[in-house]
């Protein structure tokens, strides 16, 4: 059979993403310098990712990319950097033979299958975590903070950055950043592509000193007392990508009230499509009020942070009673009841954490929300599917195809009634494309299915091993991980983890999150032999 | 001394990084134009189809927005107020006059059109910068003129016209049994509007004198009247290029088959032109004194026989349509023509035709495309042609009071330059003016002057 992808242009290009790889690396290093740990996980890394990146590029000369090598090049970078990303977890688990004993024997990320799930997790900016204890006795400083990293790596997307510094892919760099960037479609802001993806690195990078200062901040003034450098840090780098990784246990409940209402903004910031930050900054402003997406995802996270808000001072939002085996006790529970019925700010605040961080997929919490009652985590469930705008660093389904859909079908039923009207659908007053419009309907269709399909899989496979597993769980397991949310309910609620599923299970949640955040298309037209013949 | 359509120097100080460029029209010339020029400019492309928009927004590093491109609301989302130039390159001549004139008001861009009817360039030669287009070519008169180049000078590497095709440079590369190999430049100069601007040996660049002897394998430049030029090349190489005596016949009497007559007829030739219809004929006819204009159809193959069109040495077909072209083309080639050119509208088609038979064939797109790209790539000087990479210049100048050359004859003004300097041509009021030392440079005369390199920032303030 005769291959009609030049397969050899595109890992070209992914030796090339790998081969810097090395640069980011240096983070983690010089934090494990700081605190006197070993750097020998991020050496041996840093080794091993130039290695094999100078290897790839040996492959192709003057690598010429069209659409199906797009897709390749983008679905195995992903794969590619999670690879090597997850060396140092299982080094520091493992230690390398005659250099280093084992750091940290008992860390679960000694499991392949662990490691890769949490690399994966991620650069994905999932946030859904295998760690069986979250602090630093089990794993050292360093390592949590690469844990960190790949996630801030990810958000904004590795292709995107290297679009933005390496002058090779300004070519077929549209073709590359529409393959990996959220939502139907990029928007070209410059005439170069490299100016556009600088720019919304560029916003990115900006947020995420902002945030980092502004916390630090709390701290220096007394309101956030734990929010040190290394938290500020910490939290500033899996804001932004949408992430939801913590070094606390407890995540945002660790911090004070402060902590959390300076954190929501950027959430919001984080979901919200990043082009529209370039026209604020560059002297337009007013595009970012007038964009239809981003009234629609204000106004759905205001509706469903008030309906819960309302839910949760009233009493009626929380469990009647703790279950006999879970992730929160009666006496958390009876905490949690005192502090927020009744109370307008803890109540406004909970469900408006809690909202904003399901909706833009990041994951973060500022209450262990399996002690809400079943009709309020529902709702949380159901906004799982939204996702942020197009554009941001967001997972799911995303704000502008909902929009897009619900106005489609609204008009299928004006057609019904009136079969010869022509009504082109409107987004800010523009008419969309139909051919735009089928692509939404496919690519909602294959993530509901891509959801049901896997949400029987991991049901079954619990039951292979006798993993007790509610049906609400599985499914929120499968939301969390396909949206890149990262906490779902009960075991995988936001202070449990992942650690129990099989190997297989997690291995497939491995590629759920792959899916989730290039939008399921470029990963699943690998799997297609028309992709591979004419 | 000014550069017409000048600010040469001022773009080299903007520095060739951000030069912005707005295309409007991404047809087979506005693509190509971007496509060229993607990676050494901003380039921002208007066009009203959205999927062509779509389109070209992943398959090259431009900015590629859907729009009307004579709104002005448009252009300034393309970013009119930074844009160094407008390239109006849509299909509809009026449409790019509309573009241009738009562009020309709310901004200070250099701005271009491209148009097929010729009467719109004359009336923007005849008063310049009119309809706020800074720059016009012309698709069916630059067709024409690249189909005369390809067949009347087959030994030239390069051509430039200069003074609107009053003046021609050309490269000759001599080989060994071309007559002028080993004879002086004063033998082998035997023509009187014809000077000797350099010769071109390993890579260096020597003005030529009287006594200077032209070797095998040099590459010798010489400007002059389009039909000296032509006699040259009939001198040096006689077997290939075409003399005056040979026939041509050129089929379909449109706006480039005309040209093409017309151009041929400056050049010294008597072509036949076939138009099939009758007032076309009759308008042709009287338009070319020294063409045979015939009415007929170019598939009668009766006709062709009884004209024995198969003796021609060259056929150039010129009809409306690609597929007519070919046939033609293949039927001339039966019947015995020597070359065939065709004119293949649809650019792609053009290697496809040359495999199937067809000599040369010459797309007025790309001919356009290339044009607008060379004028672009020079930063809008006027016929700046750089020879051999950058080692000498030519420049076109109109000679005002302040020059050194006013007033004063040749061979006093050449002592007050710097070594290097070759007074090519002149033209006064669109003739043609021979460069001898006495002769006496007036104001108004446009100049064609060669330069090395290494003087041109010292001569050309001067001028």
């Amino acid at each position: 059979m005769k291959l009609r992808v030049d397969y050899k242009a595109s890992l070209r290009l992914v030796g090339t993403v790998l081969k810097y790889l090395a640069v980011p690396l240096c983070f983690p290093l010089v934090v494990a310098l700081y605190y006197g740990e070993s750097v020998i996980p991020f050496v041996v890394t840093m080794a091993v990712t130039v290695l094999v990146g100078m290897g790839l590029e040996r492959l192709a000369e003057d690598p010429d990319i069209g659409a199906r090598e797009g897709f390749l090049m983008v679905a195995a970078t992903w794969f590619a950097v999670t690879l090597v990303g997850a060396i140092p977890f299982l080094i520091e688990a493992h230690g390398v033979p005659f250099v280093m004993a084992a750091l940290h024997p008992e860390s679960t990320l000694g499991n392949p299958a662990n490691a890769l799930f949490e690399t994966m997790s991620g650069f994905t900016t999932t946030g859904a975590t295998v760690l069986g204890d979250i602090s630093f006795e089990s794993h050292s400083r360093s390592i949590m903070m690469w844990r960190q990293l790949t996630q801030w790596l990810g958000g904004m997307g590795i292709v995107v950055l290297a679009v933005a510094i390496l002058p090779e892919l300004s070519v077929g760099g549209a073709q590359l950043m529409d393959a990996e960037a959220p939502g139907p479609g990029i928007e070209k802001l410059t005439p170069r592509i490299a100016e556009t993806a600088r720019a919304l690195w560029g916003a990115y990078l900006g947020l995420t000193v902002l945030e980092i200062v502004l916390l630090y901040g709390l701290h220096v003034t007394g309101n956030a007392p734990n929010m040190d450098v290394y938290n500020a840090i910490a939290h500033g780098l899996t804001t932004m990508p949408t992430g939801g990784f913590s070094p606390e246990a407890r995540s945002i409940e660790a911090f004070s009230a402060a902590a959390q209402w300076v954190i929501v903004p950027f959430m919001v910031a984080a979901g919200t499509n990043f082009a529209l930050f370039w026209h604020v900054l560059t002297g337009d402003p007013k595009r970012l009020v007038r964009d239809t997406e981003f009234k629609s995802y204000l106004g759905i996270i205001g509706v469903i942070s008030a309906i819960l808000a309302g839910v949760l001072f009233l009493g009626d939002g929380l469990a009647s009673a703790a279950p006999a085996a879970g992730t929160f006790d009666q006496t958390y529970l009876e905490t949690v009841q005192t502090a927020i019925v009744g109370n307008v700010e803890p109540s406004l605040r909970q469900s408006i954490f809690q909202v904003v961080s399901i909706v833009t997929t990041t994951g973060y919490a500022s209450m262990d929300f399996n002690a809400w009652s079943a009709p309020t985590q529902y709702g949380l469930l159901f906004a799982m599917f939204i996702g942020g705008s197009a554009g941001s660093t967001g997972g799911a389904i995303k704000i502008v195809r909902w929009y897009v859909i619900l106005k489609s079908l609204r008009r299928e039923l004006f057609t019904t009634a009136h079969p010869e009207a022509i009504r082109p659908v409107r987004l800010a007053g523009r008419a969309v494309d139909e051919r735009a419009i089928r692509g939404i309907y496919a690519f909602t269709l294959l993530y509901l299915v891509m959801f049901f399909v896997s949400t029987g899989l991991l049901h079954l496979d619990a039951a292979r091993i006798g993993f007790e597993l509610s049906v609400l769980e599985s499914m929120s397991a499968v939301a969390a991980t396909l949206g890149n949310v990262g906490p779902g309910f009960g075991v995988v609620g936001p202070m449990g983890s992942y650690l129990d599923f099989s190997n297989s299970s997690k291995l497939w949640m491995v590629l759920l999150m792959w899916m989730g955040r290039l939008e399921i298309l470029p990963v699943f037209v690998l799997f297609t032999p028309e992709y591979w013949r004419r | 001394m000014h550069i017409r359509a000048g600010s040469r120097t001022e773009r080299y100080d903007r520095g060739w990084s951000n030069v912005r460029v707005i295309i409007v029209g991404a047809g087979q010339v506005g693509s190509s134009i971007a496509a060229d020029l993607d990676a050494t400019h901003d380039v921002v492309v208007v066009d009203c189809d959205p999927e062509r928009v779509d389109e070209l927004n992943y398959s090259l590093d431009v900015l590629a927005i859907h729009g009307n491109g004579t709104a002005v609301e448009t252009l300034e989302e393309a970013g009119i107020e930074q844009a160094d130039m407008v390239i109006a390159s849509t299909d509809d001549d009026e449409t790019n006059i509309v573009v241009c004139a738009t562009a020309k008001a709310v901004s200070s861009a250099f701005t271009i059109a491209r148009v097929k009817n010729t009467e719109y360039l004359r009336t923007w030669q005849h008063s310049e910068k009119a309809f706020g287009v800074d720059f016009m070519v012309c698709t069916n008169l630059l067709a024409a003129e690249s189909i005369v180049r390809v067949v009347g000078l087959p030994a030239a590497r390069d051509v430039d016209p200069f003074a609107g095709g009053k003046v021609q440079m050309a490269e000759f590369e001599i080989d060994e049994e071309s007559p002028v190999a080993d004879q002086t430049v004063s033998e082998a100069d035997r023509f009187d509007s014809l000077t000797f601007a350099a010769i071109l040996r390993d890579g260096a660049v020597t003005i030529p004198r009287g006594d200077t002897v032209i070797r095998p394998g040099d590459r010798v430049v010489v400007i002059g009247s389009p039909q000296s030029v032509q006699g040259f090349a009939t001198t040096i190489s006689p077997e290939e290029a075409p003399g005056t005596a040979e026939e041509v016949v050129i089929v379909g009497g449109s706006e480039i088959g005309y040209h093409v007559a017309r151009l041929l007829e400056e050049r010294g030739f008597k072509p036949r032109l076939l138009e099939q219809d009758s007032e076309r004929a009759r308008e042709l006819a009287e338009e070319l004194p020294n063409t045979i204009v015939m009415e007929s159809d170019a598939t009668d193959i009766d006709f062709l026989e009884r004209e024995y069109i198969g003796d021609a040495d060259l056929l150039v077909s010129a009809l409306d349509s690609d597929e007519k072209n070919l046939l033609v083309s293949l039927l001339a080639a039966r019947l015995g023509v020597e070359r065939t050119v065709a004119v293949i509208d649809t650019t792609p088609y053009v290697e496809l035709f040359e495999a199937v038979g067809v000599d040369v064939g010459v797309s007025p797109r790309e001919v356009v495309a290339e044009e607008i790209t060379r004028f672009t790539r020079e930063g809008g000087a006027e016929n700046v042609a750089l020879i051999e990479s950058d080692k000498a210049e030519v420049l076109e100048i109109e000679v005002d009071t302040n020059s050194v050359l006013s007033g004063k004859p040749i061979r006093e003004s050449v002592a007050a330059l710097p070594k290097g300097v070759v007074i090519g041509a002149i033209t006064r009021n669109r003739e043609f003016v021979t460069p001898r030392g006495d002769t006496v440079i007036e104001p108004g005369d446009h100049v064609v002057v060669f330069a090395d390199s290494s003087v041109v920032g010292d001569v050309a303030p001067k001028l």
